[in-house]
């Protein structure tokens, strides 16, 4: 039985009340910090543990904290960014929705860290019934004085506000975030300069992903070298992963960085193998941004080792025949599924949430969508396929936010290792279409035989 | 806030207006304008007319594009009148391969529209929209604020006749 840091508490009943949370150990971590610790030794402790962002990009977070500018007098601002769009992820709302209470102990440690008065928690408008709960909760977290000013006599002053956002996938990325909570469209600013520098308001801002916040709380109860110890290399500490696709039990599980792809699928205490005695196709490991693997792939590294899920080892290979661990929102299809349909769907998807400042992006996803719907119904030529390779290299580094590299990555990784169906919509236009729009199985067989 | 009746909403709603703008500095009153946006649409049958957004316009003290870019941008909000119910389907990736192509044109079936109509009654307008962080409970559609999920058609029956008898019952 893996170990619990995040969720251990999330089955108790009534945990969402305060006083259940305070009764099994919550916030217990703020006498420690706010009166034992100074800011800088909380952001050490954090270095120590070798928590990196779980908000997709795996940056060190005690590292990101350091950059934060207090040079100026300027107000500093900690953003907890739940604005959770990628497709495949839905850890975050399962963790505020358990345990909101955690997130708002991470919350609490994390700004005294930085020196941030006021935070804020950004939240996707869809998730307004989310926000009602951590409403509730942060008025009882006033109630009690950890909230508000002098924080258990600390002198540390907290107001924490939770922002809905309005439906706009681009939100989640730092800078569009930061527009959007000064309300505004979430137009993604040209980096440098970085939030930690100038954020919100034009002052320092840190933007954290929620799961990232809140596994500061387990990070100071038991210090950073504790943490430090679970994982494998520098993949420390525990993932929420979030499972969904066809698996027998699809849902959000904490797993030990380090457990092997292969017992996360087919162990009972995960995902418990695939439904409906199906085989496994294909895996996207960390939501739709990420490269996609085929069966091979997906269980070994190119020397043989078991692929692990960390984020070295679901990088290994690179492009060529690795992908990422990226937010953790792992789908699984299996052999009935339609690999151009499922890019079809994502691209559709990147092309609908591109915010549009840039042309690569704003038109080649556009042509992505129309190009893989034409493969998809049967009016694709072997020409297309060769376009579409071109208008995802077009896009990738050619833009101002990495929304144009994540629409990109997929229909490459599609290309690299599912051309065979590809050529296979091109070559049979008249069984890739039915009226039900299903994909018919026999596809990939009948494929098989005619090459 | 004078500005406050202009937008008629109850008092309940314009409490929370107030509430919502004084979590943000006094200077920037900007800041307010996504959630604002979410109560007053709540309070005006589920749409935000011109009228509207210019009276949210003035009690932020910004100019009204600066609203309709925001109330373009985003898909929560409607700018054309919608139906009592909407319902918003997720047709993306890891909810496609669960069902949700089969559930939307179950819902058209059963509503007699295509997605992005409405009912004649102005009951239900039917929507398709992208992930909604529920993909392993898949397929899912959310009406409102609240989320169905692990959806087959015996359920979307039963919501659906729920809806419907909870509004008759209230007239
Ligand atoms: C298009 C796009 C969407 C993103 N969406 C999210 C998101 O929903 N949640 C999140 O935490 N990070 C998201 N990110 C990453 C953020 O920009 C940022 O790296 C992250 O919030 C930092 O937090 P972390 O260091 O704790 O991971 C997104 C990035 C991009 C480019
Ligand atoms: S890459 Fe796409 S989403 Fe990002 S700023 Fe450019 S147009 Fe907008
Ligand atoms: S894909 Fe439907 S909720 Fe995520």
């Amino acid at each position: 039985m893996a170990r619990k840091l995040l969720l251990e508490l999330a089955d108790i009943p009534q945990i969402q009340n305060i006083d259940t949370y305070i009764s099994h150990g919550g916030y217990r971590s703020l006498e420690k910090a706010l009166k034992k610790m100074t800011p800088d030794e909380i952001t050490e402790e954090v270095k120590k543990s070798g928590l990196r962002g779980r908000g997709g990009a795996g940056f060190s977070t005690g590292l990101k904290w350091s950059f934060l500018d207090k040079s100026t007098d300027k107000p500093r601002y900690l953003l907890c960014n739940a604005d959770e769009s990628e497709p495949g992820t839905f850890k975050d709302r399962y963790l505020m929705e358990k345990l909101p209470h955690l997130l708002i102990e991470g919350m609490i440690l994390s700004s005294y860290a930085l020196g941030s008065n006021t935070s804020y928690i950004y939240i996707r408008g869809e998730y307004m019934f989310v926000l009602r709960k951590l409403e509730k909760a942060i008025q009882e977290a006033y109630s009690k004085g950890f909230l508000g000013k002098n924080i258990l006599n600390s002198g540390f002053d907290l107001d924490l506000y939770v922002h809905p956002g309005a439906g706009a996938y681009i939100c989640g990325e730092e800078t569009a975030l930061i527009e959007s909570l000064e309300g505004k469209r979430g137009n993604p600013r040209i980096k440098p300069p970085f939030p930690a520098v100038s954020g919100l308001w034009g002052c320092p801002t840190i933007v954290n992903n929620v799961e990232s916040i809140a596994a500061v709380v387990p990070i100071i109860n038991d210090g950073g070298d504790e943490y430090a110890k679970i994982g494998l290399g520098k993949s420390t500490g525990t993932k929420l992963i979030s499972a969904s696709g066809n698996i027998q039990k699809p849902g959000v599980y904490e797993i030990d960085m380090g457990i092997t792809v292969e017992e996360f699928i087919y162990s009972d205490e995960y995902c418990g193998g695939m439904k409906d005695g199906l085989e496994l196709k294909a895996c996207v490991p960390g939501g739709s941004s990420v490269p996609i693997l085929p069966r091979h792939l997906l269980f070994r590294e190119s020397n043989g080792d078991s692929r692990r899920m960390t984020y070295e080892s679901l990088s290994e290979g690179g492009f060529t025949s690795g992908s990422m661990l990226g937010s953790g929102g792992f789908i699984v299809y299996d052999e009935k599924q339609c690999i151009v349909r499922n890019t079809w769907n994502f691209a559709r998807f990147y092309h609908h949430e591109s915010c549009g400042q840039c042309s690569p992006c704003r038109e080649g996803t556009g042509w992505m969508e129309r190009i893989l719907h034409n493969i998809e119904n049967g009016r694709g030529t072997e020409d297309d396929i060769q376009l579409l390779w071109q208008v995802q290299k077009n896009i990738e580094g050619n833009t101002i936010c990495p929304l144009g590299d994540a629409a990109a990555w997929p229909v490459a990784a599609a290309i690299r290792h599912f051309r065979h169906e590809f050529e296979y919509h091109v070559k049979y236009p008249e069984r890739v279409f039915d009226a039900d729009h299903t994909y018919q199985p026999e596809i990939q067989q009948t494929y098989s035989l005619t090459t | 806030m004078t500005n406050l009746q202009e937008l008629s909403i109850s008092t309940e709603a314009a409490e929370n207006v107030r509430r919502i703008i004084s979590q943000y500095p006094a200077d920037k009153k900007k800041s307010a304008l996504l959630p604002v946006l979410h109560i007053v649409q709540n309070e005006t049958e589920g749409w935000l007319t011109i009228n509207t957004m210019d009276n949210v316009a003035k009690l932020l003290e910004i100019t009204p594009i600066e609203v309709y870019e925001v109330a373009t941008f985003y898909s929560m909000y409607h700018i054309e009148p919608v139906g009592k119910h909407v319902i918003e389907v997720c047709q993306t990736g890891p909810c496609m391969i669960c069902g949700s192509e089969k559930l939307v044109h179950y819902l058209e079936k059963k509503l007699g529209i295509l997605v992005g109509q409405t009912t004649p009654d102005g009951m239900f307008t039917l929507k398709t929209v992208e992930c909604l962080g529920a993909c392993g409970y898949a397929p899912m559609f959310q009406i409102g604020e609240t989320y169905y999920e692990n959806l087959t058609e015996e359920k979307v029956d039963q919501i659906l006749d729920s809806l419907l008898s909870a509004t008759s019952s209230n007239i």
